[in-house]
């Protein structure tokens, strides 16, 4: 299966991912290879196969109490936030 | 014999019996780090200070009679994906640098709980996506055995460090065979345990349902000692195993493989495995048999569709777990005079992250876009449950399975950068026991003419480190390949 350039762009921007044209250009030949590749698994009847998500049966999920508790305070927080403004994270405008 | 060529549980008698302080062995490991990491370059930080501070606490400790276990001043490392707080974690990426966690992840508090010194953060792969540890945005690891060789990865830093004796264990995690592969090609013993076995909280996500902690030491006694304080329920993360954790260490004193079984696969033991590879594991195996195990051929017809399930359910995982790294809440940020908010998250990732992790990005994006998810990643999680089956009928006949840890010893750096699909199928034994959340344990068995390590991987039932232990054990009884040293490298 191949993926071409315009594909791969497609892809990029579903990831917010910006590609230089070369990087687009060598990514439509690596996926097309690794997709080829992966194509062998069609090679498999999985027609009644369940799938799998969890490898290890986990008997229970459980949920804790619904109690609050001490949480990371704000400043910690946002002590790695590229810009803040009070106890917020400060972004560019959303509104284009 | 220097201090830095004792095993874990050599050191630790002697701290016990005081015939070596904590703040002694924390300076030999420091010096050494200093005098070959150079050349090697495993760390990514030393915390001279931290660490010093700590192996004074433990001597304090220890004096007031007070040691809290075998871990108690001993002086461990982490791969730079565990969070540690107050101190950068990087995550090998670019997207992270300069991130200070506020918090640290459980394995890091356990440790330090038991007393060991933190040294510091280790060499990866970007986000743990990789084979060579040549991914790292900060330069690649080299393999002590043979500098212009790869350590293999992504644990390369965790596995180089113990190779070269600048720490006494190491923590790093297996996704794919990145404990098992890197202790493989650098001679070290490395174990990823049982899917759950020990918590996820505070370790930086790659694919949420196959990334798994593991330690790395030289003996498989090292290993058990470690994993036995890092393993065990944590209420921080709902997929960790809510099983008891047996006294692994206490069960090796007598570890015996007379009466068990031990399955061979024979899809591992053909065209494209390295001659000399081969050789060494055979050798191992009939040593095994020596020893009283009975060898059983066994088939685990699913293994060529392994690197293709993993490639597609590891990618889909890791587009969703990096969807976080936005520019909003840490790590790199690129934003434009004018710019939007839209354009910060495209400038921001395409600048923070490195080639390959966004090949796998976008392979993930791909295999869960609309239209193609039933076609790939569904598909690959119905093959999972396949190969998951073929782990299953094999177990019904045999204790543990043993095989080959990779078809090949250490590559040379740069070998196969330009060819991301041959660097994949380089896992191909590795993958399957993480698809089907297996343990799985590599001991080194030998060397090749050139004198690079091979690995011997060991097999076991879901939850049953144990055997997994038990077979390393006695091997690593009547062998000494898991004591030989790289000759001394200078910095």
């Amino acid at each position: 299966m191949a993926l071409n350039r315009e594909q791969v762009e497609h892809v990029a921007k579903l990831a917010r991912l910006s590609l230089t044209t070369e990087e687009a250009e060598r990514l439509s030949v690596q996926l097309t290879q690794i997709l080829d590749y992966v194509a062998k698994l069609q090679e498999l009847d999985v027609s009644k196969v369940e799938p799998t998500t969890h490898s290890v049966e986990v008997a229970s999920t459980p949920l804790r109490d619904d109690v609050p508790r001490e949480s990371l305070p704000v400043d910690e927080a946002l002590a790695n936030a590229p810009a803040r403004d009070g106890s917020h994270f400060s972004v560019p405008r959303i509104i284009e | 014999m220097k201090i830095t060529d004792l095993s874990l549980a050599d050191l630790s008698r002697k701290l016990a019996a005081k015939e070596v302080s904590a703040v002694e062995a924390t300076r030999a490991c420091l010096d050494r780090i200093a005098a070959v990491d150079g050349a090697i370059h495993a760390f990514l930080l030393v915390d001279e200070a931290g660490a010093l501070a700590q192996a004074r606490a433990s001597d304090e400790r220890r004096a007031r009679g007070e040691a809290r276990g075998p871990l108690d001043g001993v002086p461990v490392a982490l791969k730079d994906l565990f969070c540690t707080k107050g101190l950068p974690t990087t995550c090998g990426s670019r997207i992270l640098e300069g991130f200070v966690p506020p918090y640290d992840s459980t394995h890091v508090q356990r440790l330090k709980d038991a007393g060991a010194v933190l040294l510091g953060k280790l060499n990866m792969d970007e986000f743990a996506m990789g084979s060579s540890n040549e991914n790292s945005a900060f330069g690649p690891c080299h393999n002590p055995w043979d500098l212009a060789r790869t350590t293999g990865g992504s644990s390369g830093g965790s596995a180089a460090a113990v190779a070269a004796r600048m720490c006494f264990a190491s923590l790093g995690t297996d996704t794919g065979g990145s404990i098992r592969q890197p202790a493989a090609l650098t001679g070290t013993t490395g174990i990823k345990p049982t899917y759950g076995r020990c918590s996820r909280y505070g370790v930086i996500a790659f694919a949420s349902s196959l990334d798994q902690v593991g330690p790395f030491a030289r003996t498989v006694e090292d290993c058990a000692t470690v994993l036995q304080t890092i393993a065990g329920r944590d209420p921080l993360d709902s997929t960790s195993l809510d099983a008891p954790v047996p006294d692994w260490v206490g069960g090796l004193a007598n570890a015996e493989v007379k009466g068990m079984r031990l399955g061979v696969p024979r899809e591992y033991f053909r065209e494209g495995l390295d001659p000399d590879v081969e050789r060494c594991v055979r050798a191992a195996l009939r040593q095994l048999v020596d020893l009283g195990a009975e060898l059983v051929e066994v088939s685990l017809p699913h293994t060529d569709y392994g690197i293709a399930t993993y490639y597609l359910v590891a990618p889909a995982e890791a587009s969703s777990n990096l969807a976080r790294y936005d520019g909003v809440r840490y790590g790199l940020s690129v934003r434009e005079e004018g710019g939007g908010l839209r354009e910060m998250y495209f400038r921001t990732r395409a600048a923070g992250f490195g080639p390959e992790v966004k090949r796998r990005i976008m392979i993930g994006t791909y295999a869960l876009s609309s239209g193609y998810y039933d076609a790939y990643y569904l598909r690959a999680q119905k093959v999972r449950t396949l190969i998951r089956r073929d782990f299953e009928a094999a177990f019904a006949e045999v204790d543990a399975i043993v095989a080959p840890t990779t078809p090949m010893p250490a590559f040379r750096l740069g070998e196969r950068l330009d060819d991301p699909l041959q660097m994949y199928l380089g896992d191909v034994f590795a993958v399957p026991a993480n698809l089907a959340g297996l343990p799985g344990m590599s001991v080194p068995c030998g060397f090749t003419a050139q004198d690079l390590p091979v690995g011997l991987q060991i097999l076991g039932r879901p939850l049953d480190e144990a055997s997994v232990f038990r077979v390393g054990a006695a091997y690593q009884r009547v062998t000494d390949w898991h004591l030989r040293a790289p000759k001394e490298v200078a910095s």
